[in-house]
């Protein structure tokens, strides 16, 4: 009963997409719209297989997630023990919020003069982009993760003799664990949006370059290439750091 | 005073204008089972961080010679933690891994949880999470055990059966037990000595004492007795005695 329930539950997605694709084809089929500004899918898929052949899409990809591969892993290696700071100090906290609130909420978008300016054109803006994009909530969570640790679990520490060192490794870094890794997941999707705006504006490579270039060349089936390429790795980045949730030591903060 | 393993002294305490207690003095002996009721936010709670030392008393002497572990009214297991791992949080002195592992093993058996070493807290219903909370207090070479509601959130069948579990325990691993409690006839079916307290700031209007082996049952005309003599002190009953508190 339950493996029919979830193997009908597993072909339901892959239903809905397929009906897409019909609604799709049937409107181009129609030639509703004129192809230039809506390519069929026959004309995606051979613009797909065009710049497969070529290697650019590769590079491309490649390009992308070595951006925000370094701007994202920066922010984790920065961010998380700012917030662990933070979240212990209360009058540091208090002095810190309203400024990291203040860039959490200015679009990372708003930098791209500015990046290019300090930066010029290539990786380095980018990455300096993916970096304000991530490293604030990154903060801000952590933050809140380490401000909600029940104070019950500092006094079992205490109680059996933890040092300050064990602590930190035995109680507040398993403590946030869940709530860290929910905003990684987060994070990472924020940082992976941030990477294609920056790359129409600041790249000379990399996805969303890729897709302002077919714009320029009118190449509406390469464009559209491009976006399905960049929402599904945006979502193979999301499954992977999905992984995380299922360690063991903490699933007890997914399933209470 | 001097042989009393566990006491407080004429001990005040106030946090700000709030005074807890004036003049508190309460001694316990060693082995004893003392169980403390009283009205809520009396300091019952308070009285037991004195005893562990997390809290400082404005004036007064509080002594507890000896090694203390403390249950929590609130889920305290570390859920990041198998049942093992919380367990074996009460044998981190012990260095020899075979001997840890033998005394773990027996600590399972004991709170008939065998087969849960690998279990994260979440997969435990209440009153087993709660058992491995008493496993993790009670292994090793502690002496006394201070327990702060430790049955408070489990439903009532649960409670009465976890008395029992704690009485068995206590059996097999005795200990001095400084129980607070709510519930007076958790107090009356587990403690050798209950101590009721009063309003703030809080003073010890009546002591009872019950003669009776462990475990005992909840409807022991005992036990009855003294839940009755305890209403009946609180002001909830009206029939027997009802001494006022006194001044």
């Amino acid at each position: 009963m339950t493996n029919s329930v979830s193997s009908k539950e597993r072909v339901l997605p892959l239903a809905v997409l397929l009906i897409a694709l019909l609604i799709w084809t049937a409107i181009s089929l129609l030639s509703l719209f004129p192809e230039s500004v809506f390519p069929s899918p026959v004309a995606v898929a051979r613009g797909f297989l065009e710049e497969l052949r070529s290697g650019r899409l590769v590079d491309d990809i490649v390009a992308s997630l070595f951006r925000v591969t370094t701007g994202f892993g920066l922010a984790v290696f920065t961010g998380i023990p700012a917030g662990l700071w933070l979240g212990s100090h209360a009058r540091a906290r208090h002095a810190f919020l309203p400024l990291v609130n203040f860039f959490r909420s200015l679009s990372p978008l708003a930098w791209i003069p500015f990046a290019i300016l300090w930066f010029g054109i290539g990786d380095l803006p980018t990455i300096f982009l993916i970096f304000m994009a991530s490293f604030f909530p990154l903060v801000l969570a952590t933050i809140a993760a380490v401000a909600n640790i029940p104070s019950v679990y500092f006094r079992v520490g205490r109680d059996y003799g933890f040092s300050s060192t064990e602590m930190l490794t035995n109680v507040t870094l398993p403590a946030i664990a869940p709530q860290v890794i929910t905003s990684l997941r987060v994070t990472a999707g924020l940082a992976w949006l941030v990477v294609v705006a920056a790359e129409m504006i600041a790249g000379r490579a990399g996805l969303g370059f890729a897709i302002w270039d077919a714009r320029n060349g009118l190449r509406m089936d390469l464009l559209v290439s491009g976006m399905i390429v960049i929402g599904v790795i945006g979502i193979v980045i999301d499954r992977i750091l999905l992984q995380l949730t299922k360690i063991p030591s903490v699933r007890w903060g997914y399933e209470r | 005073m001097k042989d009393k393993p566990l006491y407080v002294e004429d001990v005040s305490l106030s946090f700000g204008s709030v005074v807890v207690f004036e003049r508190l003095s309460l001694s316990i002996e060693r082995g004893e089972f003392v169980a403390v009721v009283g009205p809520s936010g009396c300091g019952k709670t308070t009285l037991l961080n004195l005893f562990s030392q997390f809290v400082q008393p404005s004036s007064g002497r509080v002594v507890c010679a000896e090694r203390v572990r403390m249950v929590y009214q609130h889920d305290s297991l570390l859920p990041w933690q198998t049942v093992n791992e919380n367990i074996a949080l009460g044998l981190r002195r012990l260095k020899d891994a075979g001997e840890r592992a033998r005394q773990l093993n027996d600590m399972l058996r004991l709170i008939k949880l065998e087969g849960f070493a690998d279990h994260y807290p979440h997969q435990l219903s209440g009153g087993m999470r709660q058992r491995v909370e008493l496993a993790r207090a009670l292994i090793g070479d502690s002496d006394v055990l201070l327990l702060d509601e430790p049955f408070s959130s489990l439903d009532y069948l649960t409670r009465i059966r976890m008395r029992n579990e704690l009485a068995r325990m206590l059996d097999q691993l005795p200990r001095t037990v400084v129980l607070v409690t709510h519930d007076i006839e958790e107090a009356a079916q587990l403690a050798d000595r209950i101590v009721v307290l009063s309003d703030r700031p809080a003073k010890i209007c009546s002591e009872f004492h019950v003669k009776l082996a462990r475990p005992r049952e909840l409807t022991h005309p005992a036990v009855v007795t003294t839940v009755h003599e305890i209403l009946a002190e609180l002001g909830l009953e009206h029939e027997g005695k009802q001494s006022a508190v006194p001044a």
